[in-house]
Order: C-alpha cells, then structure tokens, then sequence
C-alpha cells in the first residue's frame, strides 16, 4: 500500500514537472531571444550563439519608426486616465444598483446583460464616425483623448462584479449611518467605498491593464501616427513584414519590458481578486 | 380588522411615484399642457428653476430641430440624394468633385436625431409626472419642494439618478448609439462598391440577410463553414481547456503533492504575461521556420528544408489553435477551479471510499458533477467568450489559410474574425453588421437556452 502511494506520488510529480516545463518553455523562449546577440528573424538553431543587452539599449534609442519608450509613455498615460474615469463608472453604476431601488433598476440590468452579447467591435466603425464628428481625430493628441474615451466610455456596464461585492457589504451598516442622520451620497462616499479596497483595486488594475493589451480599438483609431502609438499596436507593427528582420529581437525584448509589470500587476490583483469575489465584511 | 382593508391612498411625493397615463388622466389643465409645454405646471406652482430647466431643455431641442433635426430626418429615410458629381473645370483643366451628401452621415445624423427625440420625450414625461406631482402636494396642502430641496434630493431619494447620469451618458455615446447605428447598416447597401462620401448607398431591407443564406451563393458558402467551424471551436476550446484544467487543479490539490504554491506560479506564470504576447511568439514560435520547426529538423523527424505546416494546412492549422489555446486557457481554469475544489464537502469523497469506488469513478461521479453544478454559469461565459475570441485568431493565424471558396474568409476564421475582415479589410459593412446581429443571436439564444437548463438555475440547494 505504502509503496503504491509512492510510485503514484512520483509519477504526479514527474508528470507535473514535464506539464510546467511546457508551461514555462515558451516564456523561457521569450527571454531567451530577447537576449540575442545575432540579429535577424527566424534561425537554424535555437541556442543564441551570443548574449547581448543591446536589444533593450536599441528600443530606447530607436529611430523614427520604432520609438519604445514614448510608446511606453503614450500607453501609461492613456491607461491612467482611462483607469480613473472607468473605475468611477463602474462604483456609480454598481452601487446603484446594488444599493439604491428605483422604477428603473431591473430593466437597466437587462439592458446590460444585452448589449453584453454583441460582439464588441461591430459597432467599431460607428465609434470611430461619432469620434470623427466630434473632432476628435484631427491630431494625434486628440485621437489619444478619443482612445481614453473608447476605454472608459462603455465602461458603466462592467459592474458586475463590483454589485457582487456590495452585495456582500452587510445592510445593517448603511442603516445605523441613516439613522445617524447620513444621506445616502454620505453613506457611499465615507462607509462603502472605504469598506471596498479590494473591489476597487481589482476595478482599477483591471481597468489598466486594458489599454497594454488592446490592439484592434487603438489600430482602428491611431491609424498610422506612429508616434502616438500604444505599446501593443507598436509591438505589432515590429513584426511586421518589412520590419521583422530589423526588429525581431528587439520585438522580444519589448515584449519582457511590458510583461514584467503587468506580470507583477496581475499576480497583485489575484489576491484582490479572491477577496473581492469572497466578499467584504463578514457577519 | 377595518384598518387592512382600508384602501390605502397613494401619496405621490416625488415625480418617479406616479405613472405617466396616471399623471395625463388625474392631472388638471396645467399638468396636461406640462406634457407639451415642459415645466409649466412648476412654473405656475413657483418652482421657477426647476420649470425653467424643463422649459430650456425643450427649447434646445426645438431649436436642433428647426435648425438641423428635420433635415437630418428626411436624410435618414432617403439616405441622401444627390450623389457626388465630377466637374470639368476647363479653366484649370481638372476635374473638381461637386459636394453630394454623405450616406454614412446621413444615417448617424439620423440616429442621433432619433436619439435626442427619445430623451426629449423622456424629458417631457418626467415634466408632466413633476407637474402632477406638484399638484397632488398642493391639492394635500403639503409643502412644495424648493430648487434647494431638489438639489438635495440629488444625494437623497435621488441619488441614483445623480450617480447614473455620467456613465449612462458614457454608454449611450459608446455603445447603445453605434449599435444602433450598425444595426441600421445591416438593411442598407453599405459595401464596397458603395463607399460615402464618393457614392451613395441607400435601404435594401432584408436583402443582406437573404444573400447571406441564399443557396449557391458564395456568401452561403462561407457563412456556414464559418460558423460551424465556431461552433465547434467554441465546444472544443471551451471543454478542453475547461477538463483538462481540472485535472491539473485536482492534480496540484491532491494530498501528495509537496510545494503547491510552486507548482502553482509556474502555470500562473503563463496568464500573468499579457495575452498579445504570448499570442504573438507563440506565432513565431510556430512559423515555418520558427524553433519548433528547427526542432523537428535537429531530430531529424522532418527533412532539413521541410517544415511542418502549423499554420498553413487548414487542419494542422484548427489543431495547433486548439492546442494553443489549451496551453493559455488550462491555467486560467486552474486558478479559478482551486477555490471550488477545496470547497467540496470531504464526507462525500470519505464516504465513496469506503465503498470502493476507483479515483476516475470519484472524478466522474462526486467532482464533475459538483463543480458543473458550481461552474455551469461560468461555462456558458466561457463558451460566448470563445465564440467572440477574436485575439486567439486574429494573432494566431490571422484566419488563415485563405481559401477561394469563401468569401473573403480563411479556413480558421471566426464569425468575429470575419466580421472584422469584412468590415476594416473589405469594408462591406453591411455584411458586417448582418454578422454581428447573427452572433448576437447564437449567443442570446445559447445563454437562455442553457442557463435555464442548469442546475444551479433550477435547483439552487442541490449540494447544500
């Protein structure tokens, strides 16, 4: 008995060991290339005949073309205002609907839950018209506000999650604070959003990492404005035909710059993330 | 006993208590006219400034209307007339572009018009119900809400209108106009051979849709394969990554197993790196001449010239998605199965092992059925996600390999891939919106369909 549950205790460890070996080899990859000394695409081989920290020195002093570190800029700042305007949409619209009873609160949730099913950029061209009407892809400044109001503007239907969260928030709180003679913004503003860190941590870095890793609403909008490119539309544009044999290495090396943040970002919203879908105070 | 059966009288005291047809039946004259001539039953009953924001609202719109909306209306239903002409100037001796109207504007003026129609009607209701409202309170001798009193309704009773007002609007610029808009696009004959300002495309009806499922014709052709293609993309990657997930979440929890957390970071490990990029080497890594080619080659399993066509062969192309897709899915079901896991009752395992039972028994009988019942939710999430994957796709393969069978269709392409292709690629956008309400059909039709099916929708208590 006790040598059976040994060899099985192996083997899951071995079969573990070989499962996270594949799991990890890509990433490893990754690293790997981004160290290259050779330039140039793809290899006969796949050892690097040489190590090098030039590829990253090479994103910071690009050229016209390929211009790392405002792109890195471009898409920090974009993410922060998006973040900000986004995570307020979504505590206005899931506390209301968490909290407040109104005529229209059913209806408003499942009008949500519809326009969830549509594909996302179907109405892409429609967006991209209205922004164009309203002047706001004249100048490369301007699309950047129109990228920051794509990010946020829909935002308010996300509130899913969050309305769990408040949810949780125990009732008897908000009514000793009526009772005390607060009104209901009070109730918001001084007792649930202090009680709804991990909530609002989660809304936040969620809404953040959204403008690293989109590339179809920032393609559609930025067009060929190289310079006010976002980190992913820029990465793309490295691989493509004409510039992959310049740039491949450097794609790489890009590619762990921008990982090694959102990577620590996402392994801090994990933990957010369990309390946040665990709920708030308990009893 | 006389006290339950008294018929309680409403009090209205606020403007959202009474119905609108209510407000038009009770209300006197000046609360029926408030319906047409917004804010005068306020304005009589000294509530000026309340009166006067209805009353400027609706002179706003009034004056859109004189100025642009009417015109903008009968733009919407013809779509524009005059279509762009060419002039030779001799003088110059070029051709000069007169100006004709732009079919694309007209519709979005339109809609916009229409938009701005609805919120005025909306205005006028709340108008009347605020004036009936004011009535009943001066009928009752009860006191009537200053301007002050309604500013501070705004963190009251109100609140919700307060905290509302800046996303709906959000959502209504971002999202419920364009819908609309590309709603409308699916019955007009917005393609490539009509492209605004250039020429003119008008209303077709159901046009669209009759080519898109008209025998023989080469929509129809790639329509359906497309779709069965996401259908069956859905239900694999949906249910291999969802399995084999949980196999490695049981395979990391079980008891033998030493240094979870180890184990565990080196699959998160994979989902923490953002999704393009480890979308955009895995192709490379995959290329034909990329180092699992170079692999093969060293190992002498292929020629040294030859390479494997992952991306290239239709099916080698379906499986290594599909594989792909494992690798970036599996961890996602590991972290978010770990939880549930934990949270099965012991007794049940304990009690299945006294009586015999083998471990795949345990997995089919006890864990399945438990985390389906926990999870079903979840799936049906997962699958509408899978239907709209458009980043696994378009940075895989693209949609490729193309095929002259379809139209403007690759053999991986997914309804949304498509839909992308056909609208930012071919610009036949009426075809793209004709596709996208599609999708919207499978996918409200999937999620009803299975959501009411589920044990947790129809048996809450089931494992309590």
């Amino acid at each position: 008995m006790r040598a059976k549950r040994i060899i099985t205790d192996t083997a899951c460890h071995i079969l573990l060991a070989i499962l996270s070996f594949i799991w990890v080899l890509p990433i490893f990859y990754v690293v790997l290339t981004s160290f290259r000394e050779e330039s140039g695409s793809y290899k006969s081989y796949i050892w690097p005949r040489g190590f090098t920290l030039d590829n990253y020195i090479n994103l910071f002093h690009g050229n016209n073309n390929v211009n790392f570190s405002r792109w890195f800029m471009n898409t920090l700042i974009i993410a922060i205002f998006s973040t900000l305007l986004s995570a307020f949409f979504v505590l206005c619209v899931s506390y209301v609907m968490s909290r407040l009873r109104f005529k229209m609160r059913k209806t408003f949730m499942n009008i949500a839950l519809v326009l969830g099913m549509f594909p996302g950029f179907m109405s892409m061209i429609a967006v991209y018209y209205i922004l164009k009407g309203l002047g706001l892809l004249e100048t490369g400044v301007l699309k950047q506000v129109a990228l920051v109001l794509v990010y946020s503007g829909g935002a308010g239907l996300g509130f899913y999650m969050a309305k769990g969260f408040f949810d949780t928030i125990p009732k008897t709180i908000d009514e000793a604070a009526y009772i005390d003679g607060a009104t209901k913004w009070d109730t918001f503003v001084k007792i649930t959003v202090p009680l709804s860190k991990p909530i609002i941590t989660y809304t936040l870095i969620t809404a953040f990492m959204g403008p690293w890793v989109d590339y179809i609403f920032a393609k559609v909008i930025m067009g060929n404005e190289t310079p006010y490119y976002t980190i992913a539309i820029g990465l793309w544009t490295m691989l493509e035909q004409e510039y992959v044999e310049y740039y491949y290495t450097q794609f790489y090396a890009g590619c762990v710059i921008i990982s090694i943040p959102i990577a620590i970002l996402f392994l801090l919203t994990q933990k957010c993330y369990v309390e946040g879908v665990s709920g708030a105070v308990k009893g | 006993m006389g006290i339950f059966n008294k018929k309680i009288q409403p009090v209205y005291t606020k403007p959202g208590d009474a119905g609108v047809s209510q407000a038009f039946k009770n209300g006197n004259v000046m609360t029926k006219l408030s319906f047409f001539i917004f804010g005068l039953g306020n304005i009589t009953n000294r509530q000026i400034v309340r009166g006067l924001i209805f009353l400027a609202i609706e002179i706003g719109y009034f004056i859109y209307l004189v100025s642009f909306g009417i015109g903008a209306l009968g733009d919407f239903i013809t779509l524009g007339t005059v279509e762009q002409g060419q002039v030779y100037n001799e003088a110059l001796g070029i051709y000069e572009y007169s100006a004709g109207d732009d079919s694309m504007l007209c519709l979005l003026y339109g809609v916009i018009t229409l938009v701005l129609t609805a919120a005025a009607v909306f205005v006028g209701c709340m108008s009347g119900k605020s004036a009936y409202c004011t009535q009943f309170r001066k009928e009752k001798g009860m006191s009537i809400p200053s301007f002050k009193d309604d500013i501070r309704s705004l963190t009251e009773e109100n609140l919700h209108a307060f905290l509302l007002a800046f996303p709906i609007f959000g959502i209504l610029c971002f999202t419920i106009v364009p819908l609309i808009f590309m709603i409308l696009i699916a019955f007009t004959s917005y393609d490539h051979e009509h492209q605004p300002p250039g020429n003119l495309f008008t209303w077709v009806g159901l046009e669209n849709f009759k080519s898109m499922f008209s025998q023989g014709s080469k929509l129809a052709a790639t329509f359906w394969p497309v779709l069965s293609w996401t259908l069956i993309w859905a239900v694999v990657a949906t249910v291999t990554c969802y399995i084999l997930g949980l196999l490695l979440a049981l395979l990391i929890n079980r008891k033998g197993t030493r240094a979870k957390g180890f184990w565990r970071f080196m699959f998160v490990l994979s989902v923490a790196v953002p999704q393009f990029v480890t979308l955009l080497s895995m192709r490379t890594i995959f290329n034909a001449n990329g180092p699992v080619n170079v692999l093969f080659r060293e190992f002498g399993m292929i020629g040294a010239t030859e390479s494997i066509p992952f991306f290239t062969n239709p099916l080698y192309a379906k499986i290594t998605i599909i594989c792909i897709n494992i690798w970036i899915g599996v961890p996602f079901t590991m972290l978010s199965t770990t939880g549930i896991l934990q949270n099965i009752p012991g007794e049940l395992y304990e009690a299945a092992k006294i009586d015999g039972a083998s471990a795949p028994t345990i997995f089919r009988k006890i864990t399945l059925p438990y985390m389906l019942f926990v999870m079903t939710p979840n799936l049906i999430t997962s699958f509408t996600g899978n239907i709209n994957n458009f980043n696994v796709i378009f940075l895989l393969s693209g949609g490729g390999p193309d095929s002259l069978d379809y139209y403007y269709a690759g053999k991986t392409d997914l309804l949304v891939t498509w839909l992308y292709r056909l609208t930012i690629t071919q610009k036949d956008y009426n075809l793209g919106a004709v596709i996208g309400i599609l999708v919207f059909i499978i996918l409200a039709t999937v999620s009803l369909l299975t959501y009411r099916r589920t044990g947790s929708y129809k048996d809450e208590g089931a494992f309590q």
